[in-house]
């Protein structure tokens, strides 16, 4: 016998015990089921939640193998400006190296352990007290977490932060696919206003700054929305291709602009995202960034306004900084929590854009906005849609008053009724 | 003969839990998010609740044959501002620097839902002794969920109690902040409040099937 029909009579011999729904989690993790539907029309497809969850998991690897090697790459770099040496970054001369992977995946992969196996455990917990099937909403969550904290975030709270996301974040809606805010964003909220000192400032972007700090080999490496939010763009040494490409610091996984690309056109080609969502969202952020070049222009503020820095940020590249390429390709698009309608797709996605580059300004404690403007826009997506399907009924309703209904009886009473109803 | 006679008992002791005015009946809550970051503050907003709840409720009960039932509400608005006022003045000859902390919100408890409600739903119909027992019962209730706020509040949000550091110094890193431990800011603001609320309820709920509504 296969270990396929093996685990197939497990299952069969523990219906009904507590324990089943995990052990049927991990068995359809590996097979599809024995079961057939056997009556009633119905599609065979083989995209089910599981592999949609994958295929989200697959356009991340990239960014997280990239966020391993950066995370060694800014630490080095920064015990080298540490000493006077700037560093020019060169994928192959001094990025892709053994040194840079071996620092940043000891750094990295406890993250995405603690990540997984604590989401999991109160994913299953739940799975058993409840009685239900274990979800695959964590698989994708899971992998989120790690790249949009801080490299240094101690473990313990990452747990934290993790049993409260899955928990009031998730859970208490009624689990997969019933929450109202994306958990992953619950998560990395919790984290912000929790332990404020763990998420910003410039010692938590970079491996071991926090630990060094105050002795003679500090270091520190501040994001650029830091370095423009305390007016110092003249400080620093990045260049356009180093944001776009991604030798910047920054939370793990948000670096990389371009992976982040790639991985969202994998996941329009696959049709696992919303095209809609992520156009909308960079338009939305290119508009805010416009009226504020504008506001500059103009010259309604002055250098000496401490939002001069940020304001005067070309619009475009607030694109390539910071979280918000990350947000609008994976997490904006999360199904779930995002508007549902195609019109409501437009102005969520929108607003995502728009919201993020103002609070990124506007916000005196923290130069980043991206993951509040997404939890914001996730509690006004069920109104959007609303409208949008309020609209389309009222829409209809108009046409269907306005139809001309022609009876089957002669010519005379078609015009009859055509003259009472328009 | 036992003090109090069974009505009477319940009386005080059904609020306390399966009546509770803070997770059953819902009333409260803005006080209950506001002022319970520190312990102290919640202790004696449930002091003063329990006062303004307690003889409230007595003299509306003595003059509930008296107000015309039209204008009853402005009276009872007359009884609370004046008990109200007494506790707000006691406080700041008292405890100063506590009245501070609490600030607007000793004002507020004049629209604190729960008394209003309990001076229309009990105190109008009931002798002054059950009235008394009503009105602290329901106080001790709602200050009973106020306290569990505001110790799991103060003990993750400051890592104190009273003031006192129980899980050690976070500057010179003594205790549990010895081997990495932080303080948990979220819990110091009023969402925090409001999440602990829920899981209160949450867990009553699931020992009392009972309480659990219909939908």
């Amino acid at each position: 016998m296969s270990l396929k029909s093996n685990l197939h009579n497990l299952k069969e011999k523990y219906k009904g015990k507590k324990m089943a729904p995990a052990f049927n989690a991990i068995h359809t993790f590996l097979y599809a089921p024995n079961e057939t539907t056997h009556s009633g029309s119905h599609v065979r497809a083989v995209d089910d939640l599981k592999r949609t969850m994958n295929t989200v998991i697959m356009a991340l690897v990239p960014v997280l193998i990239f966020g391993i090697f950066n995370a060694g790459y800014q630490h080095y770099a920064a015990v080298d400006a540490a000493n006077g040496v700037v560093r020019q970054a060169s994928l192959f001369g001094n990025f892709l190296t053994w040194e840079n992977f071996i620092m940043g995946a000891w750094t990295v992969l406890p993250l995405v352990i603690v990540s997984y196996a604590v989401g999991l455990a109160v994913e299953f917990l739940f799975a058993v007290i409840k009685g239900h099937e274990v979800e695959e909403g964590y698989l994708v969550t899971g992998m989120l977490v790690p790249l949009i904290v801080p490299i240094d975030t101690p473990l313990w709270m990452l747990a934290v932060a993790v049993v409260f996301g899955v928990v009031i974040g998730k859970e208490v809606f009624g689990g997969t696919g019933m929450n109202i805010l994306n958990p992953a964003l619950t998560i990395r909220a919790f984290l912000f206003f929790a332990y404020p000192t763990w998420m910003s400032g410039d010692k938590v972007w970079v491996h071991q700054a926090v630990d060094l700090a105050g002795g003679p080999d500090a270091i520190s490496g501040e994001t650029i929305l830091g370095y423009l939010a305390q007016g110092k763009e003249a400080e620093m040494s990045y260049s356009v291709s180093d944001m776009f490409f991604g030798f910047i610091p920054g939370s793990v996984g948000e670096t990389s602009t371009i992976l982040i690309l790639l991985g969202g056109l994998f996941l329009i080609y696959s049709k696992i995202a919303s095209w809609r969502i992520m156009v909308s969202a960079v338009i939305g952020a290119l508009v805010m960034g416009l009226i504020f070049n504008g506001v500059v222009d103009a010259g309604w503020i002055t250098e000496t306004s401490k939002f001069y820095g940020l304001m005067s940020f070309a619009f475009w590249q607030h694109l390539i900084v910071g979280g918000l390429a990350f947000g609008i390709v994976y997490m904006a698009t999360d199904p779930v929590t995002g508007a549902q309608t195609n019109k409501g797709k437009w102005y969520y996605g929108f607003f995502i854009g728009f919201i993020s580059v103002l609070i990124r300004v506007f916000n005196p404690a923290y130069p980043e906005g991206v993951f509040l403007a997404i939890l914001l826009m996730n509690v006004f997506a069920p109104t959007i849609d609303h409208y949008v399907v309020r609209g389309n009924i009222n829409k209809r309703l108009k046409r269907a008053k306005n139809a001309t209904i022609l009876p089957r009886d002669g010519e005379g009473k078609a015009q009859e009724l055509k003259a009472e109803t328009v | 003969m036992a003090l109090l006679s069974k009505k009477d008992t319940s009386l005080i002791l059904d609020p306390l839990a399966d009546n509770n005015p803070i997770t059953i009946q819902v009333l409260g809550i803005c006080s209950a998010l506001a002022i319970t970051a520190e312990l102290k503050a919640s202790i004696v907003m449930a002091l003063s609740v329990m006062f303004v709840l307690g003889m409230g409720n007595v003299v509306i009960s003595l003059m509930r044959n008296i107000i015309p039932s039209k204008i009853r509400i402005i009276v009872q608005l007359v009884v609370v501002a004046a008990l109200v006022i007494m506790v707000d003045q006691v406080l700041k000859a008292f405890a100063y620097e506590l009245s501070k902390t609490l600030s607007v919100f000793v004002g507020l408890i004049i629209t604190n839902c729960i008394i209003m409600g309990r001076f229309e739903a009990f105190a109008l119909a009931n002798g002054p002794w059950r009235s008394f027992l009503d009105g602290i019962g329901n106080s001790a209730g709602y200050g009973l969920i106020l306290i569990i706020i505001g110790f799991f509040r103060e003990l993750l949000g400051s890592g104190t109690l009273l003031g006192y550091k129980v899980l050690g110094d976070p500057i010179e890193k003594t205790g549990l902040y010895a081997i990495g431990y932080e303080n948990n800011g979220f819990m110091l603001l009023s969402p925090m409040a409001l999440i602990v609320v829920g899981l209160i309820i949450w867990v009553q709920r699931s020992r009392n099937k009972a309480l659990i509504e219909e939908n």
